[in-house]
């Protein structure tokens, strides 16, 4: 991870929370989940299209010398009119994850 | 004849159909003026001296193996990727914002880009310990501000100045075997420092003209961290707002 680094803390990502699964009132689909990122709602939703995010979590073992483990995805699109947004990642996300921290981060970044 | 001829580009005989022309062989005879220089060499067509007869070429093994079905040669490949295009807001000399990675947070100056399409990149090391480096433009925020690149020369770097050197597989003994692999620690060679430092002397005089740059690139707490990300155009050009040089873009 951060090899030793001094002074400032950079926070290069988003803050979001895992609303859930794309679902309709009876069927959800977990190959999609919910995604509401801190402080955005509906116009600026399109520029984080394309973004590449991670639900980080820990695990007992260890693994590649770290007990964190994550799992990678991408905003895929808005979802409905508020700033929540779908998100496909590389494995389904487990159900513990909801409510829980997502990082988007800001690439690849288009500015 | 006239002192230039142009050389004809369309063919005489234009097209009806694929195949079919306008013209028939005896017109085309007329129109080609094969009778103007029959006349203009006495009555026939001219001729090349036939070759002299050389010796027949070695001859050719038949095959020991004739391959029971025909197999088809695949088409060559002709095709040469192009870099990457370049953001319109990346320019050499524009102070970049990295994204991931090592140097993740840091501000850096954009030098070239590399024929890999990748950015070659440099702190300068004196100034945030970034050292000449590439980065991949999806991982990168341009700002703004631009840093005036004419007092350095990149032309000496590109994609394989930063490959790896392949390491020498030595083959081990049975005692050896046993024992831990050791690594040797690569220590930089003096050439890429020198190199660094060349680029880097000729970027801080540039950086240092620019007033508060050499802040913004250096270490510093970093102030985006109370924006929304979607802001970040605008802050990133806040803090230019500052720099008496930049030109605000879209």
């Amino acid at each position: 991870m951060v090899k030793g680094r001094q002074g400032e803390r950079v926070r290069l990502y988003v803050r979001g929370t895992i609303l859930g699964y794309k679902r309709s009132k009876s069927n959800q689909y977990e190959n999609t989940s919910l995604v509401q990122i801190e402080g955005v709602n509906t116009k600026e939703v399109a520029w984080y299209c394309g973004k590449r995010m991670v639900y980080i979590y820990k695990a007992k073992t260890k693994t590649k010398g770290t007990r964190y483990r994550c799992i990678w995805g991408k905003v895929a699109r808005p979802h409905g009119n508020s700033g929540v947004i779908r998100a496909k990642f590389k494995s389904n996300l487990p159900p513990k994850s909801m409510g829980r921290r997502v990082r988007v981060f800001m690439y690849p970044s288009n500015i | 004849m006239a002192p230039t001829k142009k050389e004809r580009t369309a063919s005489r005989n234009p097209s009806l159909v694929r195949g079919i022309g306008k013209f028939s062989r005896s017109k085309m005879y007329h129109k080609r003026g094969i009778w103007a220089i029959k006349a203009k060499h006495g009555g026939s067509f001219p001729r090349h001296e036939p070759k002299p007869a050389s010796a027949p070429p070695p001859a050719v093994k038949p095959p020991k193996f004739y391959p029971a079905d025909d197999v088809k040669t695949p088409i060559p490949n002709r095709r040469k990727p192009k870099p990457t295009k370049l953001r319109a807001s990346i320019t050499p000399g524009t102070v970049l914002i990295l994204l991931a990675g090592r140097f993740m947070g840091k501000r850096v100056v954009f030098l070239k880009q590399l024929p890999s399409g990748l950015l070659l990149v440099t702190g300068p090391f004196m100034i945030n310990g970034v050292p000449l480096r590439r980065v991949n433009q999806a991982y990168v925020i341009a700002t703004s501000t631009k840093v005036d690149l004419s007092g350095v020369n990149v032309d000496k770097f590109d994609d394989k100045y930063f490959t790896k050197e392949k390491k020498k597989t030595t083959k081990k003994g049975e005692g050896e075997f046993f024992e831990t692999d050791k690594e040797e620690t690569k220590a930089l060679p003096q050439e890429k420092k020198d190199d660094q430092k060349a680029v880097d002397s000729q970027l801080i005089k540039a950086i240092e003209a620019v007033e508060d740059l050499k802040a913004f690139t250096q270490p510093r707490r970093n102030k985006m961290q109370k924006t929304t990300h979607y802001q970040l155009p605008a802050v990133v050009r806040r803090y230019e707002c500052y720099l008496p040089d930049s030109t605000s873009g879209a």
